[in-house]
């Protein structure tokens, strides 16, 4: 289905970017020397509605279009991009970015060939062109169904973010690909309020999907959520400091993995040997419990893609299979340098932006355990249920992550919520420790945007229940 | 962008553009129009191991376009500036006002408050010779800063290469209710990240950098890198210590984290949603008497300073925290009407349009000890250089966050420490501190001294 957003370079479009029009840019990218150059066109319209006190009190349009042309002489780089599609302004870029390799020997680009694309994102209705007044409809549904859910709801805040992205890549390697990239992100946030205690409760998901998300998930299942997160947390307890057992719940908590394994398995950092698992392909780097794959293939996934930014089809790229380090997320740069095949991981934040590798959808693959009996194992630790982000150290390995929904396991029984904290530990140190895996595999609902060089990109988690025998846990609570 | 008259003459050129998109938007129905108008140029180069590795220059130009049918609010941006873009701009916006609800807090600014270009102070806020530092001249100071931390000593192994980057902008702002204003700023840095590893490899990445407006003024590249160098050798053989209860000393980078979760804390949005641990606290003490924080606009050559804010109200220094109280929210226009409160000219203009409320620098007021006397008076504490993660909850005021730096032993700094957090509510931290060093350095728009808080909880093994 198409939309009445339209990308003027798109084909049918005002200003329609052809191959022999491509071809002459790379040409020009090229004219100083160098071994690669790429073009990457970008149109993306997103929209915003915020609900918030029972009104929606602000909607947004935003249009960002332009050119980023890159140009590289062995590791070095240059790029360059501007905001107009005008022939000056095209040429203009070409000519700046191409001085990064003034003096070098150049090869000649291969002619420009399209090849075809899966469809991972089908699109029912594009929510850009769903009445406006339809989606105030829903915004208004999540805050009426959250106030109706319990009195101790004071605030309520809704908000839709709606994308539509589309790409053309044309490199001197002779990729040319057009991709249209959908993305729906919805939320609720709610604060409940006993006496002087507060806390804030949330909910959200999407991918790149239509309006029709909101079907299966619905806006009072979003709010539902959030408020059952914010009572529960109204009676949460100091949470415990020091070493303990870990439980993860599935789906969000593939987050901790992002963090833990993930970044540092990008091939820049190995490249570069900046990363702690430069050089340890073919070793044992997690318990042989641990399957982690990078899946650029689920259907509709917010990390999923049809092309990545260089013209490359991602697949599902097993990244360590039964604990053992198998291989790197690639890009182009990268995986020349390896001598392996890209794995259609170089994602770029935008056509301001140069790519990198980056994570798709990351996946903990499947255990065999039952999750109660996981539970039932431990004899005091702290089960994550729900996350706000986490940060690590690729060079070593050392990450946090904070956990805004957690709760007390005593004998094998969960009981008392905690009050916000971070987990911390070492990704290797972490991985080696997980102890059991359950059998019940989930992947987030669509939220996370992961941030890497100052880029941002959608991208999905995922994993079963996991148990880590030890991890350090920031609470305030001694014990003493 | 080199030369003052170049400046002049694109400020009047965005406004120009600026003029015309509010006339456009208030044809079409609009009772309040506001656009900005920015365009800017970047560029920013790396060099890693001696080598280049990515050289990067673009210029920028969008609009963003604020709206109001009564009280009907829309916002709209666009980075297409043909005829048909421009013209999308405004449908989209008053499309999307028709949408939005009547807000009985919405509205211009009032008036009276306006500011005129008689009342903006001389900020020195631009470096006229900032396009002076050409891809070529940006990378031999990259490759300099980079060699003295890869010189500095033979554990040095790797690097994650050195960065320079500069930034020069001119923007405008037009609206229906008669300001038009333009501003103009540039901002230049450096970063180093070498690489060591412990004899039992593992890798260890430590960094040091600089920034300014002024390019003359940036800090000497060859002692940033040695900086770099120094910060990264000592976090070898860093580990995590036990659990326990201990002061904590907050270098200026930690500091500055904390009077960032603060600001978000003090502003009027978070304040009216109720997201804010400080709602219904001003007056009280929410801090030790040790601790004066102001947000100051006027400051020459600062990173934050400007002469309007984001609605063209007269900028001016506002007193948030005074030895220990707490003075005022930070307010713009919409909070103020929504807590029945004057703005305090803190609004600012989002890129796409919107109108926010942000501080503008904001400083933790240093005090009259040197840092090493703050370490010296600690017998066992933790000296904390990075945080990582995002545990704070603004509702609540838990903090809890991974941190890195080194053990205070017997007044003086020990062995490195990693993998570990430090906890404690952002109430109680502020009540605890018990001295604030006078080592300020205006180098971002949050800046702080480092500071002591008597006591936290750190969690390790």
């Amino acid at each position: 289905m198409t939309s009445r957003y339209q990308a003027p370079f798109a084909p049918g479009g005002s200003a329609p970017i052809d191959r022999s029009l491509a071809d002459r840019l790379l040409a020009l990218a090229l004219e100083q020397g160098g071994d690669y150059a790429d073009l990457f066109f970008e149109y993306a319209v997103n929209g915003s509605y915020g609900y918030d006190e029972g009104l929606l009190k602000s909607a947004g349009r935003y249009v960002t279009m332009g050119l980023g042309v890159r140009v590289m002489q062995g590791d070095a780089t240059g790029y360059a991009y501007v905001e107009s599609l005008d022939w000056d302004a095209l040429t203009h870029a070409a000519r700046t970015a191409s001085q990064i390799a003034r003096g070098g020997t150049s090869v000649a680009p291969v002619a420009l060939s399209s090849k075809s694309l899966p469809t991972r994102y089908p699109v029912v209705q594009h929510s850009l062109d769903v009445d406006g007044v339809a989606k105030r409809a829903l915004l208004e549904r999540a805050d009426r169904a959250a106030r109706a859910h319990d009195s101790r709801i004071v605030k309520v805040s809704a908000s839709l973010n709606e994308e539509l992205r589309e790409i053309l890549v044309a490199t001197s390697t002779g990729h040319f690909a057009w991709d249209s990239q959908p993305l729906v992100r919805f939320g609720v946030n709610v604060i409940a309020e006993v006496g002087n205690r507060r806390q804030s409760g949330s909910s959200g998901g999407g991918g790149r999907t239509g309006i029709e998300y909101l079907e299966s998930h619905t806006p009072e299942a979003h709010a539902a959520e959030a408020v059952r997160q914010a009572i529960a947390m109204l009676d949460a307890r100091e949470a415990p400091a020091g070493e303990m057992e870990v439980v993860l719940a599935p789906g969000d908590s593939g987050i901790l993995l992002h963090e833990a394994v993930g970044h540092g398995l990008e091939a820049d950092f190995n490249r570069k040997k900046t990363s702690n698992y430069a050089d340890a392909v073919g070793q044992q780097v997690a318990s042989e419990l641990c399957t982690v794959v990078d899946d650029g293939t689920l259907m509709s996934g917010r990390g999923t893609i049809n092309v990545d930014d260089e013209g490359y089809t991602p697949s599902s790229s097993v990244l360590i299979e039964r604990g053992r380090l198998v291989g790197y997320m690639q890009d182009q740069h990268s995986a020349k340098f390896f001598g392996v095949t890209p794995t259609g991981n170089g994602r770029r934040e935008s056509f301001r932006s140069h790519p990198m590798p980056r994570m798709t959808n990351t996946l903990l693959l499947n255990g065999e355990s039952d999750p109660e009996e996981i539970i039932r194992s431990v004899k005091r630790g702290v089960f994550a249920r729900k996350f706000g982000g986490g940060q690590v150290d690729i060079t070593n390995g050392d990450f946090v992550f904070s956990l805004t929904e957690g709760y007390l396991i005593e004998d094998g029984r969960i009981t008392a919520p905690l009050k916000g904290v971070n987990l911390i530990g070492n990704g290797p140190d972490v991985m080696r420790k997980v102890v059991m895996l359950g059998n019940d595999m989930a992947v987030s609902d669509g939220i996370w945007t992961c941030g890497k060089d100052g880029q941002s990109v959608p991208v999905g988690v995922g994993c079963p229940t996991v148990k880590i025998s030890a991890m350090t846990v920031g609470g305030t609570d001694l014990g003493g | 962008m080199t030369t003052n008259e170049t400046t002049a003459s694109r400020a009047k050129e965005l406004l120009r553009l600026g003029d015309e998109i509010v006339e456009r938007a208030v044809k079409g129905g609009a009772n309040v129009a506001e656009a900005s108008v920015r365009e800017g140029a970047h560029l920013s180069v790396k060099v890693r191991l001696g080598e280049r590795e990515l050289v990067e220059e673009a210029g920028s130009r969008a609009i963003g376009l604020r709206v109001m049918i009564g009280q009907q609010v829309a916002v709209s941006y666009t980075s297409d500036l043909t005829e048909a873009g421009r013209a999308r701009l405004v449908e989209d916006a008053l499309e999307l006002a028709q949408l939005s609800e009547p807000d009985p807090f919405a509205g211009a600014p009032d008036p009276s408050l306006l500011s005129r270009e008689a009342d903006w102070p001389a900020l020195d806020t631009c470096d006229p010779t900032m396009g002076g530092l050409t891809a070529g001249r940006a990378l031999e100071l990259a490759q300099r800063a980079e060699r003295a931390a890869l010189d500095y000593d033979p554990r040095i192994i790797n690097s994650e290469g050195a960065t320079v980057s500069r930034a020069v902008a001119t923007s405008a702002l037009v609206t229906s209710g008669g300001f038009r204003g333009h501003s103009e700023g540039s901002y230049v840095s450096l970063v180093v990240n070498p690489l060591t590893e412990d004899s039992d490899g593992k890798k260890r990445r430590g960094f040091h950098w600089a920034a300014r407006r002024f390019l003359s003024e940036l800090d000497d590249e060859l002692e940033v890198g040695r900086e770099a160098a120094r910060r990264t050798l000592r976090k070898l053989g860093a580990k995590k210590i036990g659990s326990a209860e201990m002061p904590v000393v907050f270098d200026p980078d930690a500091g500055r984290a904390i009077l960032g979760l603060l600001s978000s804390c003090v502003n009027g949005g978070s304040i009216w949603r109720k997201s804010s641990y400080l709602v219904d606290r001003l007056g009280t003490l929410v801090s030790s008497p040790l601790v004066t924080i102001t947000d100051d606009p006027l400051i020459n050559r600062a990173p934050g300073s400007r002469a309007f804010d984001g609605e063209g109200l007269i900028s001016r220094r506002n007193m948030v925290v005074e030895r220990g109280e707490l003075k005022t929210y930070l307010l713009d226009s919409y909070a103020g009407r929504k807590l029945g409160m004057p703005s305090t000219g803190s609004a600012s203009r989002g890129s796409t349009g919107g109108v926010g409320i942000g501080a503008t620098n904001l400083v933790l007021q240093p005090g009259g000890e040197t840092p090493s006397e703050l370490i010296a008076r600690t017998p066992r504490g933790l000296y904390v250089t990075e945080m990582m993660g995002f545990g704070f909850n603004a509702v609540t005021g838990d903090f809890s966050r991974g941190a890195s730096g080194f053990l205070i032993e017997n007044g003086a700094l020990g062995p490195a420490v990693s993998e570990v957090t430090i906890s404690l509510n952002l109430d109680e931290l502020l009540k605890r501190i018990d001295g604030v060093a006078n080592d300020l350095d205006l180098r971002t728009s949050t800046a702080s001294p480092t500071f002591r808080v008597s006591s936290m909880t750190i969690a390790g093994r």
